[in-house]
């Protein structure tokens, strides 16, 4: 189909036009464009808690936050990280965008639903920020009992109940999404012909459905006990606090796994495109996401090698944990082979692939370090702790999205950014991450422990190398906003296919019509079949 | 719903609402009675019966199709692993012996 023909209906952006038109949309891609406003909203503002926590670290003494103020900081950092940041990034964006036209589908299953899950997202994310103003909450993203049910005297039941309205918000859209792959599909769209970025989503949705309720469980048991005195967490009244931490874990181990599930999906899809191959191993990569959603139950206990855990029952974790990198280095040895003899294209994804790829094997393989019972308990609650996860969700959950975001940035806005900016501001990130958390492993390694706002002086190198790469990282997002917001002003516009990748996606018009698709498509080739791919057209833009 | 959908009679749903009936009576009865280790047991076989019972008949689960009953006992294999790891702490804290605890 020639590109003429296909431009001639009004995108989804301007049809119709209007504020409520957005407020009221059923459009998943709209949808998908609030969440990446909401997002990107929290990720500056748990930015600027993370900005404070490092200019705190620059000296020993704790000379910028008390103590108190500096446990709130964490706290919101972590809470508005994870909860309103990482666990929406890429499925409520990316996914919500892509996924139904991946498979041929003109809308999410469920399109109301979809629109509730966004203003649920909102309601739980400003009740979470209206505890921020009544005086912060200073307890760990993680809330731990007897603390957070007896002793803390900040907003924890505002800012817990913001958390468990937003789980809600996560089991819709999970439903939605299964409901989706399963019913939606375009004729033709078999199970293993859906891109993998599909795979990644339905595992990740299934995690959303399965583990969620315990979370939202387990907050209404600390009010119970709170308001009622049942005795569950507090000893004082026959509970037990470990009994928290395992309700805990288990969602937010399996949470991870929300946070890196949709990222190894862009990953697969960039990969195959970058290197113009199909991707090696299909069905290891699928089954692999499928893998890690169930396995990844399996290995909460992890968290609680120090805790009052038995240590029998820490073994049968440790070794669960290392099945767990199973599937994980089946994804990364797959992508390895498919770039392996590839015709691989210098542009700007190529970037946070090889940029993932390397901070995501160093996470995972920290990772394992820290599932070794032993070892943890000389590394539990040290920076090495924090440096691990960093490298996880930020050197993986990040990068993967921010890669998806600029490989589908064509087809959401319809317009180009530069590729020079992209290709440095991916440098910059990949430095200043490398800069920020590589010296907190060593100084973990050290000693150093986490949540404190002073340290002894033999520290301070690693921190102050750790807060100038902070300050890399963050002028590296902040090009990365404004080359973006530039190029929805200013940019070329983008073609059908700029990056010649295969997928339906990249046979409709850039920006999308509402439906999509103007009949519903056929489809008879297998996914990433790079032999018949056309080829890239970035270069043939033109400027407005 | 799709044609062919199996809809339960009226007499099925009284005969499982009768049976409901009966099993909180046992419920009330056996909170009464002391049955010393199975006191908690019983309460949660009668418990479970019961939430079978609904799960099946009332919400259809029984004609439905066979993804509709994966997703239901999925629900309680995800819960089953809930109790069993979290078991797998409670029931082996004197297993193994730490030094200085």
């Amino acid at each position: 189909m020639k590109e003429a023909d296909v431009q001639q209906e009004p995108s989804y952006l301007g049809a119709p036009y209007g504020l409520a038109s957005w407020l009221l949309t059923k459009d998943h891609k709209r949808i998908a464009i609030l969440y990446l406003i909401s997002i990107t909203i929290f990720f500056a503002i748990g930015g600027s808690f993370a900005a404070m926590i490092r200019a705190e670290l620059v000296t020993p003494q704790g000379d910028f936050l008390t103590a108190d103020l500096y446990n709130k900081v964490f706290t919101l950092h972590g809470v508005v990280m994870i909860f309103f940041f990482l666990i929406p990034s890429i499925p409520a964006t990316l996914g919500n965008f892509f996924m139904p036209i991946m498979i041929g589908a003109k809308d999410l299953a469920f399109p109301r639903i979809n629109l509730l899950s966004w203003y649920i997202y909102v309601v739980g994310a400003t009740l979470t920020l209206a505890a921020v103003i009544m005086g912060g909450v200073d307890t760990g993203w993680t809330f731990y009992t007897p603390y957070s049910s007896i002793s803390s005297t900040t907003n924890v039941t505002t800012a817990a109940l913001g958390v468990f309205i937003t789980g809600f918000s996560s089991i819709l859209t999970g439903f939605n999404f299964i409901v989706t792959v399963h019913r939606m599909r375009a004729p033709g769209m078999t199970w293993f012909r859906m891109p993998l970025f599909v795979w990644a989503n339905y595992a990740t949705s299934l995690v959303m459905i399965l583990g969620t309720p315990v979370i939202a469980i387990t907050v209404l048991l600390i009010a119970a006990e709170r308001a009622l005195h049942l005795g569950v967490f507090d000893p004082r009244i026959g509970g037990d606090p470990v009994l928290f931490q395992h309700l805990f874990w288990f969602y937010s181990h399996p949470a991870v796994y929300i946070m890196i599930l949709p990222g190894m999906g862009v990953i697969s899809e960039l990969v195959a495109n970058v290197s113009r191959k199909q991707i090696f191993g299909y069905s290891f990569v699928a089954f692999s996401s499928l893998a890690i959603a169930i396995i990844g139950f399996l290995v909460w206990g992890h968290h609680m090698f120090v805790t009052g855990q038995s240590i029998y029952a820490g073994l049968v974790f440790s070794i669960i944990t290392m099945l767990v990198a199973v599937p994980s280095a089946v994804k990364t040895f797959n992508w390895t082979a498919t770039m392996y003899k590839g015709a691989v294209v210098w542009d700007s994804p190529l970037f946070w692939v090889l940029g993932f790829m390397g901070l995501f094997l160093i996470g995972g393989l920290t990772g394992l370090f820290l599932g070794a019972m032993g070892l943890d308990i000389h590394l539990h609650d040290t920076y090495f702790v924090v440096a691990h996860f960093h490298y996880i969700m930020v050197g993986g959950g990040v990068m993967a999205f921010l890669g998806g975001l600029h490989f589908y940035w064509p087809k959401m806005t319809g317009r180009m950014y530069s590729e020079p900016l992209a290709k440095v501001a991916s440098m910059l990130v990949f430095f200043g991450f490398n800069l920020t958390f590589f010296p907190q492993f060593i100084v973990g390694y050290m000693g150093m422990p986490r949540r404190y706002h002073s340290y002894p002086a033999e520290f301070q190198v690693f921190n102050v190398l750790s807060t100038a790469g902070a300050t890399v990282l963050g002028a590296g997002y902040l090009m990365i906003l404004l080359y973006l917001v530039y190029s929805i002003v200013k940019g070329p516009k983008a073609p059908m296919n700029p990056w010649g990748a295969t997928g339906l996606e990249w046979k409709i018009q850039s920006p999308p019509i509402t439906h999509n698709f103007h009949e519903t498509p056929v489809v008879t080739e297998e996914a990433y079949d790079y032999l018949h791919a056309p080829a890239p057209t970035r270069e043939v833009t033109h400027h407005e | 719903m799709s044609s062919g959908h199996h809809v339960p009679t009226i007499g099925m749903c009284v005969r499982v609402w009768l049976a409901l009936l009966v099993l909180t009576g046992f419920t009330i009865f056996i909170a009464s009675q002391d049955l010393g280790v199975l006191n908690t047991p019983v309460a949660l076989l009668v418990a479970i019966t019961k939430a079978t019972l609904v799960i099946v008949f009332f919400m259809g689960v029984k004609w439905n199709t066979p993804l509709t009953k994966t997703v239901a006992v999925s629900g309680f294999v995800w819960l089953l692993i809930l109790f069993f790891m979290g078991m797998n702490d409670y029931l082996t804290r004197g297993w193994l012996g730490v030094a200085g605890r």
